[in-house]
């Protein structure tokens, strides 16, 4: 006997993503999912953009990593909530994940929270948190061919954060190349070219930022 | 890598409808998506033991990465270096097939 079924196997993360938003809108509570490759620079940009919004916005942060907590602890420092998740092996944070680690933030006393995913460039863009906003770090060393290596990370991403123009110099790295290739499958994705060593750039996309959270 | 959660989801639904179905044992089941990775095969075959879905057939329909272009609104397939639309040289596009992933039917007893 052969059952129709036609469901979305991704299904299930959705449901939960969806109960995740929920429970951030009731909270009033603006989510931004960050992702990169590994070494991109997500934690210092987390740390930069904190510094920027101190005594302004009340910023929470959840760190995905296969292990350790080391990233917690550097953003800790700095004195805003932060909840470590460790995926155990997995290659990304899904709805679950993202749900049993809000448990453990003060959710009405944060107005920003950055969620930093696992470092990859595939598979996080599969799986919705619940988030508002997707961005992606690019940093110049990886190379301006990645739109066209990883399309999906880039055709998902609200805003791609180009990071450490301050290597430039160094670099066989276009970066309007870059910018075009983006724009070729993302019309909408914002970009941001900085650098969280010398603080250029930053404040541009801090300024936006806010301007999102507070839409 | 994620393939394991995806084969456990996509098993947990399986096992769901043919529960419902009142049927014993899963004998195949016809998946629609993107890409087609062994690994489903292997956490399949790991995950489905001691369930009516052990030893089921898994079957793949595989669409392939299909993008439209917004200027002239043809479909075309992407090429892998290549996102100019082959019809208008344009390249302001969206990725409309190859996404896929769901469970289309099973086959029980």
């Amino acid at each position: 006997m052969e059952i129709k079924v036609v469901k979305d196997i991704m299904g299930a993360n959705d449901q939960i993503a969806q109960k995740n938003r929920q429970l951030f809108d009731k909270n009033k509570v603006f989510v931004v999912n960050v992702m990169a490759s590994p070494g991109a620079g997500k934690t210092s940009l987390i740390l930069e953009t904190i510094k920027r919004l101190k005594g302004k916005v009340k910023v929470g942060v959840v760190e995905g990593d296969i292990s350790s907590s080391l990233d917690a602890e550097a953003i800790s420092k700095e004195d805003v909530p932060v909840v470590q998740i460790n995926t155990g092996g997995e290659c990304h944070l899904d709805a679950s994940m993202t749900a049993s680690a809000l448990d453990n933030l003060p959710l009405a006393d944060i107005e920003l929270l950055l969620i930093e995913n696992v470092g990859n460039l595939v598979c996080p863009a599969e799986f919705r948190i619940g988030e508002d906003m997707r961005i992606l770090i690019a940093s110049t060393p990886e190379g301006d061919d990645k739109p066209f290596k990883y399309p999906l990370m880039f055709h998902e991403a609200d805003a791609v954060l180009i990071n450490k123009i301050d290597l430039l110099p160094y670099l066989k790295f276009d970066v309007d190349a870059f910018s075009k290739a983006i724009k070729g499958i993302n019309q909408k994705a914002k970009i941001f070219p900085l650098s969280c060593t010398t603080g250029d750039g930053i404040d541009k996309w801090v300024d936006w930022l806010r301007g999102q959270a507070k839409g | 890598m994620h393939e394991l959660s995806i084969t456990q989801s996509m098993l947990d639904l399986v096992l769901e409808q043919a529960k419902n179905a009142g049927a014993k044992e899963v004998g195949k089941i016809n998946l629609v998506l993107g890409v087609v990775d062994r690994a489903v095969q292997f956490y399949f075959d790991f995950l489905s033991k001691g369930t009516p879905a052990e030893g089921a057939t898994l079957s793949f329909k595989v669409i392939p990465t299909t993008a439209r272009c917004r200027n002239c609104a043809q479909d075309f397939k992407l090429g892998e270096f290549d996102w100019t639309c082959p019809h208008c040289k344009g390249n302001n596009i969206e990725i409309v097939g190859g996404k896929e992933l769901f469970v289309e039917s099973i086959e029980v007893d």
